[in-house]
């Protein structure tokens, strides 16, 4: 691991200079980011005060402290690299990749990471600007505090690795926007984005439990809101855990196929 | 010399799988259901070894396998038949280290950051390679030096030209000093100053390093500057594996005699000495079938009033482009040179 070092400090360092190029296109991306929590965090509140200010057990501000933290959180772990595998293949870019003596993942985790570093500069300072206009406010435990480190960089390793194995679909076909749309609407509905799960029926919740999403978003941002018993943080972890297991073993079947594939069709 | 040879391939093949359909919103209907493919043989059973050091120019037209074979040679490609090792490594397997010794440029691929400056990705690449900060130091003074790139090293590669560009790329795929160079088209497109440039820094670097280098080209200036040895390939068959200069001897069935005339050429019967490719005053090239050239020379010295008279070998080019346009199929070409056999 320590071996990676400089070859990672050499990522980052590439990673924000080509990010320092494209300042407006950055800042872009990053409103396209803050719109949609916003957007769901402005519906549920109004819903919330039309209801007497209390929906499903979450009061006016438990709406606004949510979807603020999911901001957050989606931006911590959000990942572009299903839209760009298939650009990067179509374009013979792949194979400078393929030539280099390391694995192109560390590449894209430390494009990401740069990425989520530079932005910092402007989600910080906004989110705090949110907090004050929406009048949020929030007492968090320390123990969840400290708790919500591991848990977000666990969150944002198992969406990579899932994420990353299937942007490798595109060795079979580069038509993929149609998956990657399908992805991102049950990923909607699972994961907490569109509304805390507990507002979902039952067996929404339960299928929420079993499928990867709820653990990449909707558990950290429980987390941060101290709606997580410490058991319930315990299974979580273990949950995280799994899926990130899962996800890596995914990840190696998929790419050494997807190579197999590539390197039999034409590279 | 098996001991000594960097590049083993032995029946090496490759068949591609492409989809077929006509044209018509019929044909996409159907291909829906059932689709139709084809196999394409780009790489016929090909065997040949390539010793340390040696600069081999590795030739043929569009299509004849040649950036198919580099590939797999690389480890982008897998073979469907056959086997290679190079540097003692199965290249499909993409070791490490096999990676770290060995470099493939192809003219239309980049490795350069657009958007940062050109010794950024050097840098970069200095990371990735592990190549320790003093050799790199070096490696960078050397190839700026060589390929004269004081100029453009703080420029972004989005604002060199395209020669430029191609200096700096070979430059980013040579910092880690491989031993086995992969050179596909390197001079592609790029103005005749410049690839007198390139040329000479392969012949450079391979002095300097002892580098193995397969290079294909399409133009011929390239191979007779840098390969004494080259492999002609076409449709995916080994035609040729030899010398530079035995491949007129194999292909070419006719030869250059330039004759000087004291008394000028008007009114002579030049055509029944040959094919006349050119004359002037005073001066006439013909083309003689190669077993005639002595009779033909003989009668040209007995009953014209010659000056001078040279007997060459046609121009390399020529013969290339005899042998691609001779042979469609090399299996049937009578000349057919088979493998060397180690």
């Amino acid at each position: 691991m320590f071996a990676y070092y400089p070859i990672y400090k050499g990522y980052f360092r590439t990673a924000l200079m080509v990010q320092f190029q494209y300042r407006i296109a950055m800042l872009i991306w990053l409103l396209g980011g803050i719109i949609e929590p916003l957007m769901y965090l402005v519906v549920w509140r109004t819903v919330s005060e039309q209801q007497g200010g209390s929906v499903g057990g979450y009061e006016t501000n438990d709406f606004v402290v949510y979807f603020i933290a999911m901001m957050m959180v989606s931006h911590a772990t959000f990942t572009w690299i299903m839209w760009e595998y298939v650009y990067r293949i179509r374009m013979g870019l792949f194979s400078v990749m393929l030539l280099k003596p390391i694995h192109p993942i560390h590449s894209d985790i430390a494009d990401n990471i740069g990425y989520k570093f530079l932005t910092l500069t402007v989600m910080g300072p906004l989110t705090l600007l949110l907090a004050w206009f929406f009048e949020a406010t929030w007492q968090p435990l320390p123990w969840t505090l400290a708790a919500f480190v591991p848990v977000l960089i666990l969150a944002f390793l198992m969406r990579f690795y899932w994420e990353w194995s299937l942007a490798m679909v595109a060795f079979w076909t580069t038509r993929i926007d149609a998956m990657n749309q399908a992805y991102i609407v049950v990923g909607l509905f699972f994961s907490g984005k569109l509304a805390p799960l507990s507002l979902f029926p039952e067996i929404v919740q339960r299928a929420a439990d079993i499928l990867p999403f709820r653990w990449m978003l909707a558990f950290p941002v429980e987390l941060l809101l101290g709606r997580i018993t410490p058991r319930e943080l315990l299974i979580g972890i273990g949950a995280q855990l799994f899926w990130l297991f899962a996800g890596y073993l995914f990840m190696q079947f998929i790419y050494r196929a997807g190579i197999k594939r590539y390197a039999a069709f034409g590279a | 010399m098996e001991q000594d040879s960097v590049i083993h391939i032995d029946q090496l093949s490759k068949i591609y799988t492409v989809n077929e359909r006509e044209a018509g919103l019929v044909a996409a209907m159907r291909s829906l259901v059932k689709r139709k493919t084809r196999a394409v043989q780009a790489v016929d059973s090909i065997s040949f070894s390539v010793n340390e050091g040696e600069i081999v120019g590795f030739l043929g037209p569009n299509g004849a396998g040649k950036t198919t074979t580099l590939k797999m040679l690389s480890g982008l490609l897998h073979p469907t038949g056959g086997s290679a090792t190079v540097l003692g490594f199965r290249p499909w397997e993409r070791n490490r280290d096999y990676l770290r010794r060995m470099t493939l440029v192809m003219g239309q691929r980049n490795q350069l950051l657009w958007d940062i400056p050109v010794i950024d990705t050097f840098e970069l690449n200095r990371a990735v390679y592990r190549i320790p900060e003093p050799q790199f130091r070096l490696a960078v003074d050397e190839l700026t030096d060589l390929l004269d790139l004081e100029p453009l090293l703080q420029k972004p590669t989005r604002n060199l030209s395209l020669g430029e560009r191609m200096k700096c790329e070979i430059a980013a795929a040579l910092l880690h000093r491989p031993s086995v160079l992969f050179l596909d088209e390197p001079t592609i497109g790029l103005d005749v100053t410049m690839q007198r440039r390139i040329r000479q820094f392969i012949t450079d670097y391979n002095m300097r390093t002892g580098a193995t280098v397969l290079l294909t080209s399409h133009y011929m200036a390239d191979v007779e500057a840098l390969c004494k040895r080259v492999i002609v390939i076409h449709h995916g068959k080994l035609l040729y594996d030899g010398e530079l200069r035995g491949l007129a001897d194999r292909f070419a069935p006719f030869k250059t005699v330039e004759v000087e005339l004291r008394n000028g050429v008007r009114g002579l019967p030049l055509a029944q000495y040959g094919e006349l490719m050119a004359h002037s005053e005073g001066r006439v090239t013909l083309r003689i079938p190669k077993a005639e050239t002595a009779s033909v020379t003989g009668r040209l010295l007995a009953e014209l009033d010659v000056s001078d008279l040279t007997v060459q070998d046609p121009p390399i080019e020529d013969v290339i482009e005899h042998v691609f346009n001779q042979s469609p199929d090399p299996l049937d070409h009578p000349d057919r040179q088979r493998p060397p056999s180690e």
